[in-house]
Formats: structure tokens, C-alpha cells, sequence
């Protein structure tokens, strides 16, 4: 009986792991030296910080919504967390034992770079809902305004960190493997649970699905698409401290520049439907790789960097082009 | 007298079911030609074929003495052929005369809008239609529902249309504008224009109609003079069938009240609308379509709001804000419109099957296992069939995706459910075993209240029958008083004071 009928294997759910797999094929032919260990890990450093922010966007995208303000935002609370900490610094840094002195500094900056997005997510996601405008237009809104208070509370100069065991926290591998690729994957697992074994998380593909039908059962649809923007926050939290401690600094002008396109292409890559209903969380992290990939090989290669934004909004294109293409067949397989 | 239009043969069929079977018909100049039926009669796939927007499986058209070869609404239009819609085909956030000429626009020379000429003609067509109170230019969004169908009318009329179709038109007006729509019919008649009108208010049909035309199950029943044919005889021929041996035994319902609605009312929509509900009974809800059902089971479930009226549950009162309530309450709801409001056509059986109820298998994990085995049960319990639990929806039939709305209405262990159209646009065998389960439901102690448009099921599955019109209850029919023919007149307003 049906029952004991096995999930079908779906071509679809893996097309972005076999997409990596033949570009990591291609890479190492074109550049041998692409598989040292070396390269490896800090081409998924790099994409750690867009990746985290890649993850909290899945469920935005899945909800059928879109954030445009998580550039923005990453230097928002970035610079929120730089002055937490300097002002932390000053007061504690005396403390013994020292280790414990740097860990409530990194905690204030961290505490800072939380109450930001959850105050910038909760922004968002009140307008979408309760003011029912479209989450295009709400974030794009607020991506102006949180870079214009970054650039204003900067005077569009740098966030220094005055501490630098604050930097050396962000340079900090363990087991040889960066922090940020650690917290990313860390993430990636418990967001996967969160979005295929949960409540909230089959509600969230429920509302992108269909809107009326999630409403019509019982589901208090403004309450799971706000969380999902909530979420994002906590992503864009995480990502700020990390780049901030990363770069000891944060600059009011560039930090988190183009971030919104690489979480949202990550996303896209992956598998999620732009237009919602499913999604993957470890879809976008392959997402996130295979941009990181590309990145790489343009440089490896000598392409000149004014050139890889256009190979970046080709890929973006082409897999929206692939999705649009598999979903259309399968409704007239029918 | 001359005959506009002529029809041999003509039949229509979807995915092989025959929603029209070899119709025959004479429409003569300058007539009002009348159709009645039930819903699902076959009258709008009727004049569908007429105005363009189907092409018949089978049969032939003529039109003023000429074979008809239509391949869509544009033709019609070319040839004379009007439809003015139920639902009105009408852009909201354009003027009146950019409607009126919406791609047919006036231009001049230079090949730009000639603005002034269209304002100018839209002028004189609302003239003519003694309708001089719309301002051509402005937007449909602002005018009345009457004033749209004006301006719908002048659009037809603009094209100097020799046969207008008219679906339903009095549905949506009051009784002051139904009669300045009867007179301009009138006017119209005058200056040999043929109409074509479908209505289900059968006194209005009497009144307008110089013949009837009667359709049921899709095949034609008679077509007589208006004159000679009374409203009961109308009625009756409508629905005039046996019924047929496929509905479980009625049994008695308990005693004891489940849910007691008292004078709900939502503007414009419910007046005044009361009931008790018994426990273990089969509570039908009548009515024509728009007469408030589904409003009335939306507002018990939360989804609309009432402006006042109460809800008791087993005699306490119920607040209901959101459809959470109405669950956590006990109530659950197997909504008409399946595609659009019941099923995730995406989503697997089981993610289907839990939705309203996925707290029961959530803590805080999914227990897959748990709505695996559940969404099992259901799919043997209701002999559905699907290739494996992980189908999606969509690759089911309409039936299979009927049997796991109710699964997913009844998971969360209701005290209450109510279905709206069970067994719409499904086939004989599911509709059979849904009456089943529901009667099952009901002698388990459920309490359903059963909304339907096919009299015929109302007849079979329920001890008590309330018919609403127009937003009110208006009749209450119960054990051998109910029949088809009771449910029409009070439906349509011969009985019941409405």
C-alpha cells in the first residue's frame, strides 16, 4: 500500500549539488591548484558571511517575500556592534581574568548587533503584513534608511574597533577551519530543522504555496511571514559581528555593499522557488559555494573584477531560467 | 418570425463529462429569450458557445441565416454577438469611455488617441440609455454596481450588437435599478435587439421573457412561451428527477444543541441570521449562489467578521476571531472552493492531510512517522487513490483531492464540520463515498452542517433543510416537507416573504 511507498528520488532537489560538483570538476582542470586546502577553506570563508544572511533569506523567499534591506543592514549593526564594544572595551577591559573581560565585550557588540535587526526585521516584516505593502517596495525603503543612518552615525567614515582581540576572534580558526565556516554550517543544520521538521517551518512553505489556503487553515499567516523577516535579522546579527570582528572594523559607506545579491542569488541557485512554496536551506548553502566558486575562478583566471558582476547576474538569471523551465514541464506532464 | 440565431445538435463536453448534450434551439429577432436551470444546468456553457468562449465538442450555429464561425469573443463582437458577464470584464482604473473603446480605440490622423470623439460617442451611448448620470471620464472603481452594468450595456451597444446576452444580470441590483434595467431591455427589444437573458429569479424571468428555454443536466428540457408557463410549473421543470439510490440511510438526529447561532449579521452580506445545529444531525443550507451560505460558515470560522449576532458552543459563548478559534472550538471547515481556499496543490498527501492539524504531530519535531501513518489511514479509510503519500495534489483526481480536504477537515478531531459543496465537480463514485463518510461523521456524534447547490443531495443526506436568500434564512423545511420543489420556491422567493 501506498504507505510504504519510498520518498521518490527528485532530480530537482539535487541539480544544485550536481551544478557544484561539475564546477568543481571544471575548476580543478582549469587551475589545479583550485583543490588545495588552502583555497578551499577561504573560498568558504568568504562566502560565510553572505551565506549566514543566505540562510535567514530562504524563508523569506519561501513565505513569498523578498529582502532587499540585509546590505544595509549587516552595516548598520555592524557599526551599532564596533561602538557597543568600544564602549564596553573602555569600562571592562581591565577585568580578570582577561578571557573573561573579552568575552562580555564581544558579547555587548554581539548584543548591540542583535537589538538592531530584530528592531530592523520586525520593521520590515510590521509593514509587509500589517501596513500590506509589497516587501519589494518595504525593504527597499529600508535599505535607504539603514544605510543613511550607518552613513550619518559614521559621518560616512570607519567603525574602528579599539580592541583587537575583537580582530583576532574574526582571523580565529578551529581545527584549521574559519569560524565563520563553522557558525555557517552550524546554522545551515539547525535552519534545516527549523524549516523541514517543524511547525513554523511547513507553515512558512504553506503561506508561499498559497496565501488563501494557509489562511482558510487556521494559520496566522502575518505572524509566520513577520518571523520569517525576524529571522533574516538574526542572520544579518550574526554576519555584522563576524565581518566587523573580521575586519576590526566597519566602514559606513562599503560594509555590506551588494550583500542583498549574493544572499538572494545564493537562495535562488539553490532551488528556492522566487516565487515561493519550497525551498532548501542547504540548497542556498550550495548556492552560496558555487557563487564563491565562481568568484574564485574569475580571479584565478585573470578576469578583471569590473567583469564578474556580469557573470554573477548571468548565473542569477540562468537559474531562475532552469527553475522556470523544470516547473513549466512538469505542469504539462500532467 | 425571423430567426437570428440557430443552434442543431450542439454539445459540449470537458475531460469527456457532457455539461451540454445536443441542444436545438431558435432564437428569433427581436425576442427576450429566457434560460432557466440549476446550477450546473449547462445555461452558461450554453451561452459561452453563443458568445465565442467555448467551441462546441459537436453540433452547428447559424447566425441570421449564415453558418457561424466564431473563434473567440472578438469575432462575436464582429458579427453583433454581446456577452455581459456575471462577473464584469470591466478595467477598474480606467475611465468609462477608455472602457467602452478599450481596443477599439478612435484615432486620428496622426495616429494618436482621439479623446475627444470617444468621450463624445460614450456621451450619447449612455444618452440613449437614459444613463446620462455617468461621467464618461470617470473611473469604474467609482461607479456603482448598476452604473457597471450600464456601462457594460453601452459597450455592447456600441457595437451595434444585435444579440445581447445578459448572465444573471439582476443578481447584484437592487429592485429600483432591476426596473430601469427592465425598461431599457425594453427599449432595446424596440429597436430589434435580440436579448438573451439567464436569471434564476423565475418572477423576473415571467415578467421579461417572451419564451423559456429549461435546462437540466445539461440537456434541454422544453422551451415555451413565458405567458403560458406558471413559476411553480418553471420550478418544476428545473429540477424534476428521481432520485437516485445513492445516499445512506437518514437516521434521527440526538438531542442536545451543538452550535446555536443567534442574529448574526455582516453588512451587507447576512441579516439577522439564526439557527441551532443538533448534535449528530445533517443540517442542510439552501439557497441560490450569493445567497449568503459560505458567508455564513465563513463567519462562524472566523475568516470574516461579524458586525453583531453570537455564536454558542454547547451553550457557551464562542468568540471567534481567527480561524484558530473556530479549531481550537472545535470547528472545522471543508471550504467550495478546493483549488483556491482547501488544497495545496504543491504539497504531498501527508503535508496536506496535517496542515490544520500539525500541533498533534509537532513537539517541537514533526513526528513524521505519526502523520505518515495517519495520512495512511485516511488514504485506505477513504479508498483514495494516489501513487504513494508523496504525491503532490495536483497529480490527484478531483475526487482523491475532495477525500483529503475532508481528511485534513476532520484531523482535528471537530466537534462541528462544515462542508460547502462536498462533491463539486467530482465524479458519481467519490461523491458516493463522501456521502458515506459524512453520514458516518454524523452517527458518530458529529454535527455537520451541510451546504449544497445540488437540491438533489440536500434531499438525500438531510433531515432539515434552512434555505437562505439574499443574506437571510428564508424557509426552514424538514423530514418529507423537503423537496426540490419547496427549496425552489422559497430559494427564488414565491414562498417565504423575501
Amino acid at each position: 500500500m501506498a504507505a510504504s511507498a519510498p520518498r521518490k528520488f527528485s532530480f530537482e532537489k539535487f541539480a544544485p549539488l550536481v551544478a557544484l560538483g561539475a564546477l568543481v570538476v571544471v575548476s580543478t582542470i582549469l587551475y589545479p591548484r583550485f583543490l588545495e586546502p588552502r583555497n578551499l577553506l577561504n573560498i568558504l570563508r568568504q562566502v560565510s558571511y553572505t551565506g549566514i544572511i543566505a540562510l535567514g533569506m530562504t524563508f523569506v523567499v519561501i513565505s513569498g517575500g523578498i529582502d532587499l534591506s540585509v546590505g544595509s543592514m549587516t552595516a548598520l549593526a555592524g557599526s551599532c556592534a564596533i561602538l557597543a564594544l568600544n564602549a564596553s572595551t573602555q569600562a571592562l577591559m581591565t577585568f580578570e581574568p582577561r578571557w573573561l573581560g573579552t568575552g562580555l565585550c564581544v558579547l555587548a557588540a554581539a548584543a548591540a548587533a542583535l537589538a538592531v535587526t530584530l528592531v530592523a526585521g520586525f520593521f520590515n516584516g510590521f509593514l509587509v503584513t500589517k501596513g500590506k505593502i509589497a516587501p519589494f517596495i518595504v525593504t527597499l525603503g529600508s535599505m535607504a534608511i539603514f544605510r543613511s543612518l550607518t552613513l550619518y552615525i559614521g559621518s560616512a567614515g570607519e567603525f574602528r574597533s579599539q580592541n583587537s582581540s575583537y580582530g583576532d576572534m574574526g582571523m580565529s580558526s578551529i581545527l584549521e577551519i574559519p569560524l565563520p565556516v563553522w557558525i555557517l554550517f552550524g546554522l545551515a543544520a539547525l535552519l534545516s530543522i527549523l524549516l523541514d521538521r517543524t511547525r513554523f517551518g511547513r507553515y512558512v512553505c504553506a503561506v508561499g504555496s498559497n496565501e488563501k489556503v494557509a489562511k482558510y487553515s487556521a494559520i496566522d499567516i502575518d505572524k509566520i511571514r513577520l518571523r520569517t523577516y525576524v529571522i533574516v535579522g538574526i542572520m544579518v546579527a550574526i554576519t555584522a559581528v563576524l565581518i566587523s570582528a573580521r575586519l576590526n572594523s566597519i566602514s559606513s559607506t562599503n560594509a555590506g555593499k551588494d550583500y542583498e545579491m549574493d544572499a538572494i542569488a545564493a537562495v535562488v541557485i539553490g532551488g528556492t522557488a522566487m516565487t515561493g512554496g519550497h525551498g532548501s536551506i542547504w540548497g542556498s548553502v550550495v548556492g552560496a559555494i558555487i557563487l564563491g566558486i565562481i568568484n574564485n575562478m574569475l580571479n584565478m583566471l585573470g578576469v578583471s573584477p569590473y567583469l564578474q558582476g556580469l557573470v554573477k547576474g548571468l548565473v542569477i538569471i540562468g537559474a531562475v531560467f532552469i527553475q522556470r523551465g523544470s516547473s513549466k514541464s512538469k505542469r504539462s506532464g500532467l | 418570425m425571423e430567426t437570428l440565431v440557430r443552434t442543431e445538435g450542439v454539445s459540449k463536453e470537458f475531460s469527456s463529462v457532457r455539461v451540454l448534450d445536443n441542444i436545438s434551439v431558435e432564437i428569433r429577432v427581436g425576442e427576450v429569450f429566457g434560460i432557466i436551470g440549476e446550477n450546473g444546468a449547462g445555461k452558461s456553457t450554453f451561452i459561452k458557445i453563443l458568445s465565442g468562449l467555448y467551441e462546441p465538442t459537436a453540433g452547428k450555429l447559424w447566425f441570421d441565416g449564415a453558418p457561424m464561425e466564431i473563434r473567440g469573443p472578438a469575432d462575436a463582437r464582429r458579427i453583433g454577438i454581446s456577452l455581459i458577464p456575471q462577473e464584469f470584464n470591466l478595467v477598474a482604473d480606467l475611465c468609462v469611455y477608455e472602457n467602452i473603446f478599450l481596443g477599439e480605440e478612435l484615432l486620428e490622423k496622426g495616429g494618436f488617441l482621439d479623446r475627444k470623439a470617444m468621450i463624445e460617442r460614450t456621451r450619447l451611448l449612455l444618452a440613449e440609455l437614459n444613463a446620462s448620470s455617468i461621467d464618461p471620464e470617470a473611473r469604474i472603481q467609482n461607479l456603482s454596481v448598476a452604473q457597471k452594468q450600464m456601462v457594460e450595456i453601452a459597450k455592447a451597444t456600441a457595437y451595434d450588437s444585435r444579440l445581447l446576452i445578459m448572465d444573471e444580470p439582476t443578481t447584484v441590483l437592487t429592485s429600483k435599478e432591476i426596473e430601469v434595467l427592465f425598461r431599457l431591455m425594453e427599449r432595446l427589444k424596440a429597436k430589434g435587439v435580440t436579448l438573451v437573458y439567464i436569471s434564476h429569479k423565475l418572477k423576473e424571468v415571467k415578467r421579461i421573457c417572451d419564451r423559456v428555454m429549461v435546462l437540466r443536466d445539461g440537456a434541454f428540457i422544453c422551451l415555451e412561451e413565458a405567458a403560458t408557463m406558471e413559476i411553480d410549473e418553471m420550478a418544476r421543470r428545473m429540477v424534476g428527477r428521481e432520485l437516485k439510490e445513492i445516499f445512506p440511510e437518514k437516521k434521527p438526529a440526538q438531542d442536545g444543541v451543538a452550535l446555536s447561532v443567534q442574529k448574526l449579521c455582516v453588512e451587507g452580506l447576512l441579516h439577522d441570521v439564526s439557527f441551532e445545529l443538533h448534535k449528530g444531525e445533517i443540517l442542510g443550507f439552501a439557497g441560490l449562489i450569493g445567497a449568503g451560505r459560505t458567508e455564513v460558515a465563513e463567519t462562524i470560522m472566523g475568516l470574516r467578521k461579524a458586525d453583531s449576532g453570537e455564536i454558542f458552543i454547547d451553550s457557551a459563548a464562542l468568540k471567534v476571531k481567527t480561524p484558530s478559534d473556530a479549531v481550537k472550538a472545535g470547528i472545522s471547515y471543508l471550504s467550495e472552493d478546493r483549488q483556491g481556499a482547501g488544497i495545496l496543490t504543491a504539497f504531498d498527501l501527508i503535508g496536506n492531510t496535517t496542515l490544520v492539524s500539525l500541533g498533534d504531530y509537532a513537539t517541537p519535531l514533526i513526528d513524521r512517522k505519526k502523520e505518515t501513518e495517519k495520512t495512511g489511514f485516511y488514504v485506505d479509510r477513504f479508498a483514495i487513490k494516489a501513487s504513494s503519500l508523496y504525491a503532490r495534489l495536483e497529480q490527484l483526481s478531483g475526487g482523491n483531492q475532495q477525500k483529503i480536504s475532508l481528511a485534513k477537515s476532520i484531523d482535528t478531531n471537530p466537534r462541528i464540520i462544515i462542508v460547502d459543496e462536498p462533491t463539486r465537480g467530482i465524479d458519481v463514485k467519490a461523491k458516493h463515498d463522501i456521502y458515506a463518510f459524512i453520514r458516518e461523521l454524523a452517527d458518530s456524534g458529529l454535527s455537520v452542517i451541510f451546504i449544497s447547490s445540488e437540491l438533489e443531495e440536500l434531499i438525500g443526506m438531510c433531515g432539515r433543510v434552512l434555505v437562505m436568500k439574499e443574506g437571510r434564512i428564508a424557509g426552514e423545511l424538514s423530514g418529507s416537507e423537503i423537496s426540490e420543489e419547496e427549496i425552489m420556491y422559497f430559494a427564488t422567493g414565491i414562498k417565504g416573504g423575501l
